[in-house]
């Protein structure tokens, strides 16, 4: 159950200013890939296009393909809600639904859908999804009681099994753990590495020890200048990135010399 | 052989030059009895009383500081003065208003049969006799209260979905485009419609549809519509805008639709501001008499019939009562009923309000900290 | 699992997002309709009388000479309703926002709400059971002692109905909009300015004088401007307590009426011609409050641009 992302040529518009410009990279499946660069060089922006999440911000548009093995999003008659069942995504800030319990936050993929689902197989979804989120022996006694009652970390591992929960190929994260204490975000971290073995991860983080420890491989963007695009400058196992990278400016970035 | 010495005094420096603490409390009691004195002379009453000590208070506070302070400050005790002094101002209607109603009102609520009988055969040959031989006060404004009941609940019933999805349209659909900002301009505009145009616009609407006179309480219904539309357009949207945006993306991301991300998600979330400001909007049209003088006629017999026939309701009730005494030679037993109507009508627009305020607090989503 | 294409749709399918956004749109459109529909009913209904020969028209000398007195009339009223009201609004406001201790404020505009919240005829009925027969010793102490000036022309009215009072009570009734704009517009006063002004040593006043009524200004007169339309349209007021008549500069005599009052009184046992009548007046009630919202809703949406750049 999981896919890999290919990128070709993609342009991102916020109206008339090109926001991200000639973007080609390769996701593989089952594998973690970290986004990484200074603030507003695109790297959000271009994570929302993999999904056709940017298409919710008015007059944001690409140009150019994203692959998901080998089907266009963006190819005529794709519907971005079936793109987005297939492609699920987790936010900066933990969002469970304030109105629904923590049993019905994980079903909301399914409820919301007006998907029929017998009880048993709901429950048996809840408890594969939050077991999946490493949130089920902290939440197994409360299902019933909502979602916003958690702490951060705990919100942000139920989002994660909001996502997982619809069943998707491809899991995004915008800096999932930004707004986490250090401890909460450890959790997280343990729980994407456990997530590679089923999905294709993809992670936008500021932290770049982050990227170190939990990543396969690092993309770096960066951006020249305010008004100018932002662009993917270099590519390549984690390893390689941190330690030997072929670009000046990732080196200045890795090493600490900006951003 | 110098040894510091703080300086003794009675006053830190710092409050050099300003009033006492207590000089307020001095100035309000020298007022009030230099007050009292002078209504002594002109003839005493309790408001005349509470003016001259007013101002009396005024002047003797500024000129007290303006010799001891100065004038910058003085200007500051005056401006404090005129602006406390208006707020109370402002309280006086609201308390004389109450105060009359209930006065008024209550012998009239009290009467037996009050609230469960209408007005049908009651003749001014009743209440000649009631203010002559001191025969009970017979009639009530069961024909009325239920023709209010109806007509708001039908204005309700067309306002709401009309309303709501009116805010949704400019809240989810509008992205800023020249028409959702053109019915935000004509919203705020229509907020602004005198209730009687809207009166007019719905008998003229009737007239010209149905046929000339057509007076019944869907008339009505449809005139407060167009008073209770806008407001229920208004605080919708505003509820709407404060649901966070991450909850939309968050539903999104999960493949769910548009309209069911709305429907589930966005409404669910701002339901209870929804439902007050729709129950605000209630307690404002519910209280309004010119349309439904011009669209539902009078009546002093029940009608369960919005569709058909002319309809009573409380507002139209006090209002034909008080100019149209149903005894013009006795119009105290009009008076009372009129009274007693006007003390449930601010019974109802009370309760509402408090509903209102109950339904924010208790449809909030639950945080279950 | 079984890979799904991207082309397939599932749930429940894109007509649903067609429909709800139709059903939205329409009735952003059917507002509008709304709006539209009330200019052109009260235009199609008042042609007649519009249109009718001067002599079959109620006074007998057309359209025109029926109805610019009760223009008059309705701009008096209105007029004494704004002079009374205005200070004391943004007196309140004020107070409410800078003067009244932080935990009262919210309560004490609670209080200033529920003005708002008691229905017309109630006013109207206190205006003339209450308010009329104790003010009308006023007036006669204005007829005496200022009866020099022609608004206070004696001898005065001695039930109290006349349109002074009928002002009064208008007053009560718009004083809570004029107050709750003000207020938040005073609200929005930006906190920088206000500290400025009390770090140079200034009194609260002369903060206030400094930099919140300067920046309240445009808000405060588009508030005005709304008190000014509720109290033009409002009807109960002035039909349950002024003895009306002809137009007359005296405040303090029975006498004068407004367009809101003629129709509520004459409507319900109206026919005909007459009905055409009442309609028209509506038409130019509408014409003359439209264009004061209008007004005061441009003056809110340049001051919203205004402050949204700083």
């Amino acid at each position: 159950m999981s896919k890999r992302i290919d990128v070709k040529d993609l342009n991102v518009y916020y109206g008339k200013f090109l926001a991200v410009e000639d973007v080609n990279i390769n996701i593989e499946a089952k594998s973690v890939t970290a986004f990484i660069g200074p603030s507003g060089c695109g790297k959000s922006t271009f994570l929302r296009t993999l999904n056709r999440m940017h298409e919710v911000i008015p007059g944001a548009r690409v140009e150019g393909e994203v692959l998901l093995d080998g089907d266009n999003l963006y190819g005529p008659g794709v519907d971005p809600v079936t793109v987005r069942s297939q492609i699920g995504m987790v936010f900066q800030r933990p969002n469970p639904f304030p109105t629904m319990s923590i049993r019905d936050n994980v079903l909301a993929g399914v409820k919301l859908n007006n998907q029929k689902i017998s009880k048993g197989e709901a429950d048996a979804l809840v408890e594969r999804s939050l077991q999946g989120a490493n949130l089920w022996n902290e939440v197994k006694d409360r299902l019933a009681k909502p979602g916003s009652g958690l702490s951060g970390g705990q919100q942000q591992r139920l989002c994660i099994a909001r996502a997982i929960a619809v069943e998707p190929q491809v899991i995004l994260m915008d800096e999932p753990c930004s707004a986490l204490d250090p401890i909460s975000t450890l959790a997280i971290e343990d729980l994407i590495n456990d997530l590679k073995d089923q999905y294709t991860v993809v992670i936008v983080t500021h932290n770049m020890q982050q990227a170190a420890r939990v990543s396969d491989r690092t993309a770096f963007f960066n951006i020249a200048g305010t008004g100018k695009p932002g662009k993917l400058i270099e590519v390549g196992d984690t390893h390689t990135i941190f330690s030997n990278p072929t670009q000046k400016a990732t080196e200045d970035y890795v090493s600490g010399r900006f951003g | 052989m110098t040894s510091t010495l703080t300086p003794v005094r009675k006053r830190s420096a710092l409050t050099k030059g300003q009033l006492p603490k207590f000089a307020p409390y001095v100035v309000l009691a020298l007022a009030l009895v230099v007050g009292a004195a002078i209504m002594a002379v002109i003839g005493f009453n309790a408001f005349g009383w509470g003016i001259v000590s007013a101002i009396l208070f005024t002047a003797g506070l500024v000129g007290w500081s303006a010799a001891v302070e100065g004038g910058r400050k003085a200007k500051d005790k005056l401006a404090t003065c005129l602006v406390v002094g208006s707020f109370l101002v402002a309280l006086l209607p609201l308390i004389s208003v109450i105060w009359t109603v209930l006065v008024n009102g209550l012998p009239g609520l009290l009467d037996p049969g009050f609230l469960t009988t209408s007005m049908n055969g009651v003749t001014g040959a009743f209440d000649n006799k009631s203010v002559e031989e001191g025969a009970p006060v017979v009639g009530g404004i069961y024909h009325a209260l239920l023709g209010t009941i109806q007509i708001t609940l039908l204005a309700t019933v067309i306002s709401v979905p009309v309303g709501l999805l009116t805010a949704i349209y400019l809240v989810e659909y509008g992205e800023d485009r020249p028409l959702a900002r053109a019915i935000t301009f004509f919203v705020d505009v229509m907020t602004g419609i005198p209730s009687i145009v809207a009166g007019l616009f719905a008998a003229a609407f009737f007239f010209a549809v149905v046929g000339p006179g057509t007076k019944t309480g869907a008339v009505a219904a449809v005139a407060l519509s167009v008073l209770m539309i806008p407001v229920v357009v208004r605080s919708s949207e505003e509820m709407l805008k404060i649901v966070p945006n991450e909850l939309r993306e968050a539903a999104y991301a999960l493949g769910v639709r548009k309209w069911r991300t709305i429907l589930k998600v966005v409404i669910p979330t701002a339901i209870s501001g929804i439902a007050s400001g729709v129950t605000l909007a209630i307690a404002r049209v519910i209280g309004e008499t010119a349309p439904i003088l011009v669209t539902a006629g009078f009546a002093t017999n029940i009608n369960s019939n919005v569709f058909s026939g002319w309809m009573a309701s409380l507002p139209t009730f006090i209002y034909t009562q008080i100019l149209n005494p149903t005894s013009p030679s006795n119009p105290d037993p009009s008076s009372q009923r009129a009274w007693g109507a006007a003390l449930v009508l601010i019974i109802l627009v009370m309760l509402l309000n408090l509903g209102a305020r109950l339904i924010a607090r208790i449809f909030a989503p639950k945080t279950g900290r | 699992m079984t890979t799904t294409s991207l082309t397939q749709s599932r749930g429940a399918g894109r007509a649903g997002d067609k429909v709800f956004s139709g059903a939205a749109l329409a009735a952003g459109c059917l507002i509008l309709a709304v709006l539209f529909g009330v200019a052109l009913f009260l235009v199609v209904q008042a042609i007649p009388a519009l249109v009718a020969s001067p002599d079959k028209i109620q006074g007998g000398e057309g359209f025109f000479a029926y109805i610019w007195p009760i223009v008059i009339g309705t701009v008096i009223a209105a007029v004494i309703a704004l002079v009374i009201a205005t200070p004391v609004a943004i007196g309140v406001a004020l107070f409410i926002s800078h003067f009244a201790p932080r935990g009262l404020a919210s309560g004490l505009g609670y209080v200033i709400d529920l003005l708002a919240a008691i229905p017309s005829v109630v006013y109207g009925a206190w205006g003339a059971a209450f308010l009329a027969r104790e003010i009308s010793p006023a007036y006669d102490w204005l007829a005496n002692n200022m009866g020099w000036l022609p608004i206070f022309q004696g001898p005065a009215s001695a039930t109290g109905k006349t349109i002074l009072t009928a002002g009064i009570v208008l007053a009560v009734m718009v004083l809570p909009i004029i107050t709750s704009l003000s207020r938040e517009i005073f609200l929005q006063t930006p906190k920088l300015h206000e500290e400025a002004a009390l770090a140079l040593g200034a009194t609260r006043w002369e903060m206030i004088k400094m930099a919140v009524l300067p920046f309240g200004r445009p808000g405060i007169v588009s508030a005005v401007m709304l008190g000014l339309g509720r109290a033009l349209g409002e009807t109960m007021a002035v039909a349950l307590v002024l003895s009306s008549g002809a137009l007359t500069a005296s405040l303090i005599q029975s006498g004068n009426q407004t367009i809101a009052a003629e129709i509520a009184l004459n409507f319900p046992e109206a026919s005909g011609l007459k009905v055409s009548t009442l309609i028209a007046a509506g038409l130019v009630l509408f014409v003359i409050t439209l264009g004061v919202n209008m007004i005061a809703r441009w003056i809110i949406s340049r001051h919203k641009e205004f402050s949204g750049a700083n």
